[in-house]
């Protein structure tokens, strides 16, 4: 089960036509896919699109309904490979997940499916991680949308554009047999917002009908004659149709204004940035209504050649808003103006940021630039953001000390069960020296920063393991670790890594981080994952795969949480003397996701009068030191520091929060470590048994006879 | 068209928060308080993997319907932007104090234009809590910025206002913001929003009213001294008054510990008696001719050393003060050096071996305060388990040293000690059993002052003082004071305690090699906070090569 249930919000999805959905981005697009008569879904979880699938997945008795199928799958891959249902059968298929990256998995698939091309619509939702707030390599879908020929949209940051967007994408698929892409910002993910709806409307054709008539023509599948075929086939046919297409359904727009002498290109995805930008300096309103003319390319591949020139014939000079780099549109544009000869001044990264996001920020100092240096007239009004640092009125004038706004960059939550495992690492180093640590994509990523600093590189999902390949000689004697999670194991981990090592008799430790669920997108389920879910197959162990393979040195932990467990076993793997990988499949629940079961398990007993315990743990302050050597070894959130309350002592002394689950790590380092004893871990336990009354009245008894001397010489000393 | 500037535009407000803190709540909360009053609201945030844990940034913009232009529009519905802009932000609401400088440091919050609410407590970033020592943020620079920063402030501990409520701290940050005024809505209308949201209503509307009246209580906090000219968001309001900025919460321990200590002081000069225990009335006697400003610490040490050992350990303890009070250039004043020496030489004096934990850990008090901190009332069971793990060590430490000095030898007792002891053991201080265990350890008491460990530390103790005592003679306060304060790398048990000894050594074989130089004091600090850098030591040795010191 995910992190998080939309189970209320999917309701809104059976709205009918005129129906105003207040709603997120993502299930304005969930929306948009049942309006369009999709016939089936799929796609692979992660940031900004992972509720996408979560909302899918609660959503599952409409698209049952609806004679939707959909599949959780097992990687972007297989997501897009999906799509193939569509190259001969009419129907309509959508897939989803997290940009780049997932591009970079999917890109043997889409290549294979753009050269045959599609006869169904094909759209792939892109949740664009790019900018603040995203956890991978900052590169551009364009790129793909560009080497295989597949058409890119890229709506405004406005919930009704985007469900418009969804629709015409399918639309300009079959319409130019080419499969779309429809680029979600980041932030447009989680845009919340409104729109009209329409009917849900069951697919014209459902996969079961496209089953019941299975067709194949030779001419669509990738190999010679026909893949030189499809290369011609999309510059003659589906291009010049898509061209078409875009241009009739008018899916860019123009926005007159009066100083028609500029303009200003934008991708759709910027133009409220712009807008604002514009608003800020005096030249438009908060309705659109500017005063430069803008060309709005909510198509931003192919770019149409006939629209840009119209846009920028006559104008003294035009500016592109163009994110991220390289500038593929930049160089289009120049192209285009130069063929047509057109001799309009294009601005673009000459004024605006080469790299990195384009926030109101990098617009507004770019869109200023442009105006001050074509229209300098226009410019009313000057935002505060514009002037120097050094301006007392500066937003960025020095107002607070560099020293005292420490990052706060992402960690393990609360009672994280992958916490012990570091900490267990780190004591095996102190036994075996410091060993290279390849890591992977996840939260053990979080590793690599304090406290823990972890892991020297990550090279892809599932990929830790191939990550060590070449230091995993099999004559080595200082192996390296290498770092997968349950949810890269699953989606490649297992052939690249595992067998992969096994076939190379590679001398490494692999750890697979097993906390049954892919925790770091939601909490969403896999193979491994414990829950019985009805409409999946899970509890398939991940020792038994890695053997099936053909591990044979694997130690499965069940309780990572035993910190002295995790570091013997690492030291044992460490050391070992057979050859071949080692692999230590660390076991416990995510506690983000435990949690959110556990506690109205335990509100349940206690209302019910059942005896329950909670525990927590706590730190001594007059026995704490102050040395912080256990935050060095757990940088666990609820383990932190307060003010010392002895008269005598200044540093600050180690605390717990009320917010411990009690997980027992910091118990576990204490002794693993040696650390201290100032840690004591209290249960308190609710709706007691007469036996435990009598317990307490014994104990209370026997500790106030025992104290007696040592109290009474204490208040001798000590006074009042 | 200056519309922007004329005010005809949306409202804007940032929310800055940490992963996990319900930030997104009282997002969701501020779009549907402004749409349910006709506002047309829309909200966005990175979230994401970002959000475990992480500093997050959730913004809202809502527009009333009196900005919409007459006539055709481009758009019919106002044009909104998913970025704060820096310098554009009407309200931001930071949910801790750290937080509150991130949005003064990245300028959405500015002075002359932003309504600052901020919650005062702190979440200590993990440099923060990783230090070796005390390495906390000034909390009195962040509020300091947060008042020169903003137009308005509101400012209170609305985490501890939530957790009184039984609830979270996006509910008492709505309180505030319903209290600032920064929003034209009635309170009434904020109260509507969080019922109709559904679960845990009660809990977050108890949140809601605690943290409205604590911001109504603590008139906002106007920043006069801004004057820049700018645009007054088109709802402002509110009363403007100029007020101290309260203090941090989180200094809240500090500042009683220097009430109780000006207490102390005054009756310390007064009789020094009524600060002790009967049995230590004579020696508080003595204290009457050390200087003033040093006798409640002594008393402190007294005390402390007197419950540690006995009351001839005290009296050790005195003397040992005497020596340094004696040398003391300002004795009718500060008495820095005796004030510093009473200080470090009680803790050193009462250093953390087994039997004194185990007398800490069997305290009724200490129990008591256990039994508070984890809510468990009358009816309530309560179990404290105690993660001890000895070793072999620290146990022949605590044997007479002739006997320890033979055991520690001996390999048939290390095997022994050792495979009890490796895996460490959880001790149940509220059973019959480990009450009495650890009563029993605590009871060793007489046995100490024979031990190995004792008396190692006595004679390091005499060295370090004489090593003080010689450098004020020789003229140098501040080498002495520093000589001093070099106890405070003393920290922890077992390994930490070890690397500790071993920084000491070297910081005590550096104050001999910087005698007789000028600027001695301030070297032997650096390389004091040098040593409380790494675990390693490695800073302290690299100061010590750049000083051209030993550093073995």
């Amino acid at each position: 089960m995910a992190e998080r249930s939309f189970a209320a919000e999917v309701e809104q999805l059976r709205r009918g036509a005129g129906e105003v959905i207040q709603a997120e981005g993502i299930l304005a697009v969930t929306k948009a896919l049942l309006q369009s008569g999709v016939a089936y879904v799929g796609g692979y979880q992660g940031a900004p699109i992972s509720h996408l699938m979560d909302v899918l997945g609660d959503a599952r008795p409409i698209l049952d309904e609806l004679g939707v199928r959909f599949e959780n799958s097992a990687s972007e891959a297989t997501a897009a490979a999906m799509l193939a249902a569509s190259v001969h059968y009419p129907l309509r298929g959508a897939i989803t997940f997290k940009s780049t990256v997932g591009l970079n998995v999917a890109s043997d698939a889409l290549a294979n499916l753009a050269s045959g091309g599609v006869t169904g619509g094909a759209l792939i939702i892109l949740g664009e991680d790019y900018g603040e707030g995203s956890s991978i390599m900052q590169e551009r879908a364009h790129a793909f949308a560009m080497k295989s020929q597949m058409w890119l949209l890229d709506p405004r940051p406005n919930v009704a554009a985007i469900v418009d967007a969804v629709e015409a994408g399918f639309e300009l698929s079959e319409a130019s047999h080419t499969p779309v892409m429809l680029d979600l910002r980041l932030r447009s993910c989680h845009l919340r917002g409104s729109f009209v709806a329409k009917d849900n409307r069951p697919p014209a054709m459902s996969v079961r009908d496209a089953l019941a008539g299975p067709r194949r023509d030779v001419s669509r599948i990738v190999l010679p004659p026909a893949s030189f075929l499809h290369e011609q086939e999309k510059i003659r046919e589906r291009w010049p149709a898509a061209v078409r297409h875009i241009q009739e359904r008018g899916l860019n727009e123009v926005i007159e204004g009066d100083l028609s002498e500029v303009g200003i290109i934008t991708q759709g995805g910027l133009y409220n940035t712009v807008n604002r930008s514009l608003e800020l300096l005096g030249c438009s309103d908060a309705y659109g209504n500017t005063r430069v003319p803008m060309y709005v390319m909510n198509v931003t591949y192919p770019v149409i050649d006939e629209e840009v020139v119209r846009f920028c014939r006559g104008k003294r000079a035009v500016l592109l808003v163009e994110e991220g780099q390289p500038d593929y549109i930049e160089q289009a544009l120049n192209t285009i103006l130069r063929r047509h000869g057109v001799d309009t001044r294009l601005y673009g990264k000459d004024v605006l940021p080469l790299a990195g996001e384009y926030n109101s920020l990098a617009v507004t100092r770019g869109v200023s630039r442009f105006l001050q240096a074509e229209r300098p007239d226009a410019v009313e009004h000057e935002p505060r953001l514009l002037l120097e640092a050094e301006d007392p009125r500066s937003p960025f004038a020095p107002r607070v000390s560099g020293a005292a706004v420490q990052p706060r960059l992402p960690g393990l939550c609360t009672g994280c069960p992958e916490r012990p495992i570091f900490s267990g690492m780190k004591l095996a180093e102190r036994e075996t020296g410091p060993h290279h640590v390849s890591a992977d994509i996840g939260c053990h990523l979080f590793a690599i920063n304090a406290p823990f600093n972890i892991g020297a590189t990550t090279m892809g999902y599932g990929l830790g393991s191939a990550g060590a390949a070449a230091l995993s000689a099999p004559e080595t004697d200082h192996r390296p670790v290498a770092i997968m999670g349950d949810g890269g194991f699953w989606h490649n981990g297992l052939t690249s890594g595992v067998g992969n090592a096994v076939f190379n008799r590679s001398n490494q430790v692999m750890v697979v981080v097993d906390n049954a669920y892919a925790a770091a997108t939601g909490g969403q389920d896999l193979l491994s994952s414990t829950a019985e879910v009805p409409a999946r197959s899970t509890r398939h162990p991940i020792e038994a795969a890695a053997r099936g393979v053909g591990v044979d040195w694997a130690r499965t932990i069940d309780n990572t949480y035993d910190v002295a467990a995790v570091r013997d076993t690492f030291v044992e793997a460490l050391t070992a003397e057979e050859p071949g990988p080692k692999l230590l499949v660390m076991q416990s629940e995510c506690q983000l996701n435990r949690q959110r079961r556990v506690r109205p398990e335990m509100r349940q007993a206690l209302r019910e009068g059942r005896r329950v315990t909670r525990e927590r743990f706590g730190v001594d302050p007059e026995t704490c030191t102050g040395d912080h050597a256990c935050i060095r070894l757990s940088g666990c959130p609820s383990l932190t520091i307060t003010a010392n309350p002895d008269p005598l002592r200044s540093d600050p002394v180690a605390t717990v929060l009320d917010s411990c689950v009690g997980c027992g790590v910091c118990g576990a380092n204490a002794h693993a470590a040696v650390l201290c004893p100032s840690f004591y871990r209290s249960d308190v336990t609710h709706n007691l048994t007469p036996r435990d009354r009598l317990t307490i009245r014994l104990r209370r008894w026997w500790i106030r006879m025992l104290s007696h001397g040592l109290e009474s010489r204490a208040a001798r000393l000590e006074g009042s | 068209m200056s519309s922007w500037a004329d005010g005809r535009r949306p409202l804007t407000l940032a929310i800055l928060a940490l992963g996990g803190e319900g930030g997104g709540v009282l997002a969701d909360w501020v779009v549907s308080l402004a749409t349910d009053a006709g506002w047309l609201a829309q909200n966005t945030s990175v979230a994401g993997v970002a959000q475990r844990t992480g500093a997050t940034v959730y913004y809202v913009e809502m527009a009333p319907p009196a900005i919409a232009p007459t006539g055709r529009t481009v758009r019919a519905e106002p044009v909104m932007s998913i970025f704060p802009t820096p310098g554009e932000v009407d309200v931001v609401i930071a949910s801790e104090l750290m937080e509150c400088g991130r949005a003064i440091q990245r300028g959405f919050c500015t002075p002359g234009r932003t309504v600052l609410i901020t919650s005062t407590h702190r979440v200590y970033s993990i440099d923060e809590r990783m230090a070796l020592g005390d390495g906390r943020v000034d909390d009195a620079l962040l509020l300091g910025a947060a008042r020169d920063a903003s137009r308005r402030l509101v400012a209170g501990d609305f985490a501890s206002v939530a957790e009184g409520a039984g609830s979270v701290i996006s509910a008492s940050l709505f309180g505030a913001l319903a209290a600032s005024e920064a929003l034209p809505f009635a309170r009434e209308q904020f109260e509507r929003t969080i019922r109709s949201s559904g679960r845990a209503a009660e809990p977050s509307l108890a949140a809601f009213s605690a943290a409205y009246d604590l911001a109504r209580a603590a008139p906002p906090v106007s920043n006069g001294a801004s004057g820049a000219p700018g645009a007054e968001p088109v709802a402002a309001g509110g009363p403007a008054a100029s007020i101290e900025v309260m203090d941090a919460p989180s200094r809240r321990v500090e500042r009683e510990k220097a009430q109780t200590e000006a207490e102390r002081r005054r009756i310390a000069a007064a009789d020094p008696t009524a600060l002790v225990g009967p049995d230590l009335h004579g020696l508080a006697r003595r204290v009457g001719d050390l200087p003033e400003a040093a006798r409640s610490t002594i008393l402190h040490g007294l005390v402390r050393t007197a419950v540690y050992q006995d009351v001839g350990y005290a009296e050790r303890y005195l003397d040992r003060v005497g020596r340094l009070a004696a040398v003391d250039p300002d004795p009718q004043g500060a008495a820095a050096l005796t004030v510093e020496a009473a200080r470090h030489l009680a803790l050193w004096m009462c250093y953390q071996d087994t039997i004194h934990v185990a007398l800490q850990k069997t305290r009724r008090a200490r129990l008591e305060r256990i039994r508070t901190e984890a809510r468990a009332g009358a009816g309530q069971r309560i179990d404290v388990h105690e993660f001890l793990h000895p070793r072999v060590d620290e146990i022949t430490d605590t044997l007479p040293a002739a006997l320890g000095a033979s055991l520690r030898r001996s390999r048939t007792f290390q095997r022994l000690i050792g495979a009890a002891t490796r895996d460490g053991m959880i001790l149940n201080t509220t059973s019959v059993r480990g009450y009495t265990l650890l009563t029993l350890m605590a009871r060793c008491r007489p046995l100490r002052p024979r031990s190995l460990r004792f008396q190692r530390e006595q004679r390091a103790i005499d060295a370090w003082l004489t090593a003080a005592r010689e450098a004020a003679l020789a003229g140098d306060a501040s080498l002495a004071g520093e000589i001093l304060s070099c106890q405070g790398v003393l920290k922890g048990y077992g390994e930490t305690w070890e690397r500790g000894e071993t920084s000491f050594r070297k910081l005590m074989a550096a104050a001999g090699a910087l005698a007789h130089r000028e600027d001695a004091g301030v070297r032997l600090a650096e390389l004091r906070a040098a040593a409380l850098a790494d675990e390693a030591g490695a800073a302290l040795d690299g100061k010590l090569r750049e000083y051209a010191l030993a550093v073995a």
